[in-house]
């Protein structure tokens, strides 16, 4: 059976050192970068009527862009908004590059987990950042809910702290262990029909493990988007976290 | 034991994982379709609650089915 983990190797393209380090641009670094200019063109594009009615094309740039801000509104507040650009970003890039990586061959740069990390560290000392700098030290109410007993009090004040120090871990591997674990899934469900065929006359029963990728090729695309979704949600609560710690 | 043999029961192991993931998306959706059911007219506005709530659980049976992949292949 081929090697499914195959898939995530990285190739340098074109070698690079800087200082000792191994800075390459590698398959990776080509993804992402397809991925901006794929976001940055698309827009391009969409945006330069401006018309007052929109395009077709023009329509689908502003309902990706009412959405997240929706989604930044309703999590955040209208003081949040101020954040929507990153947050934006953040998942326009995370969505085009979960896209990109549905293309039958193609590397998909959200299945590393040093991606992943990088994103998710990214919030969490924003969220550290933007907690300390609007509230100061009210910041750290955070951690101490209203309400509770004197006597449970440090308990539940250590389990706040460790569940927000575990925020970045399980941000950054929600992502990508559902890119991961899905197109390894494809890739084994592809194995199968491959191992079916050469089979004699199982190949008969070849189609059935076919029909099951198909299947699950639609549910990767829903996982794509969701998982787009679900880290900027996120994103977002933690954002409303650091704009209004103690609620 | 063998190292290669215990790999593989490892990676059974991992994937009860995922069966435990099945019972809570079951749980969810079942519970959604319960509220639904009572208000249908307040179910549409939860939609993306559900989504949400459907992901970040399915995601921890993903994290088994890792853990059995990444015992299996590497």
């Amino acid at each position: 059976m081929p090697d499914p983990i195959h898939q995530f190797d990285i190739h340098t393209i074109i070698p690079i050192k800087l200082f000792g380090w191994d800075v390459s641009f590698t398959n990776s670094s080509l993804y992402m970068v397809l991925a901006v200019l794929l976001i940055a063109g698309f827009y391009m594009v969409s945006m330069r009527a401006r018309s007052l009615v929109p395009t077709r094309i023009q329509s689908v740039a502003e309902i990706s862009h009412e959405f997240v801000a929706g989604m930044l509104r309703d999590s955040a507040g209208h003081s949040g908004m101020k954040y929507f650009p990153f947050v934006f970003s953040l998942f326009m890039f995370i969505f085009a590059a979960n896209m990109l990586g549905m293309i039958p061959g193609a590397f998909t740069v959200t299945s590393h987990i040093v991606v992943t990390a990088a994103l998710a560290a990214l919030v969490f000392f924003t969220v550290l950042v933007v907690g300390f700098a609007k509230n100061g030290l009210h910041f750290l109410k955070l951690f101490v809910p209203e309400g509770v007993p004197i006597l449970i009090l440090p308990l539940v004040v250590a389990i706040e702290v460790i569940s927000f120090l575990s925020r970045p871990i399980s941000h950054s591997v929600r992502l990508f262990a559902n890119m991961l674990a899905g197109h390894i899934t494809l890739k084994v469900f592809g194995g199968f029909v491959v191992m079916l065929l050469g089979a004699g006359s199982y190949s008969i029963l070849a189609p059935l493990p076919l029909a099951f990728a198909v299947a699950l090729t639609a549910l990767e695309f829903l996982v794509a988007f969701l998982q787009a979704y679900v880290f900027t949600m996120l994103t977002c609560m933690y954002l409303n976290d650091a704009l209004h710690p103690g609620h | 034991m063998d190292p290669a043999s215990a790999k593989l029961i490892g990676a059974g192991l991992a994937a009860i994982g995922t069966g435990a993931a099945a019972i809570g998306v079951g749980n969810l959706f079942g519970q959604f379709l319960q509220g639904a059911l009572r208000n249908p007219s307040a179910a549409d506005g939860q939609f993306g609650r559900l989504i949400f709530g459907f992901a970040v659980t399915e995601a921890l049976g993903i994290f088994a089915l890792l853990i059995a992949f990444l015992l299996l292949f590497t």
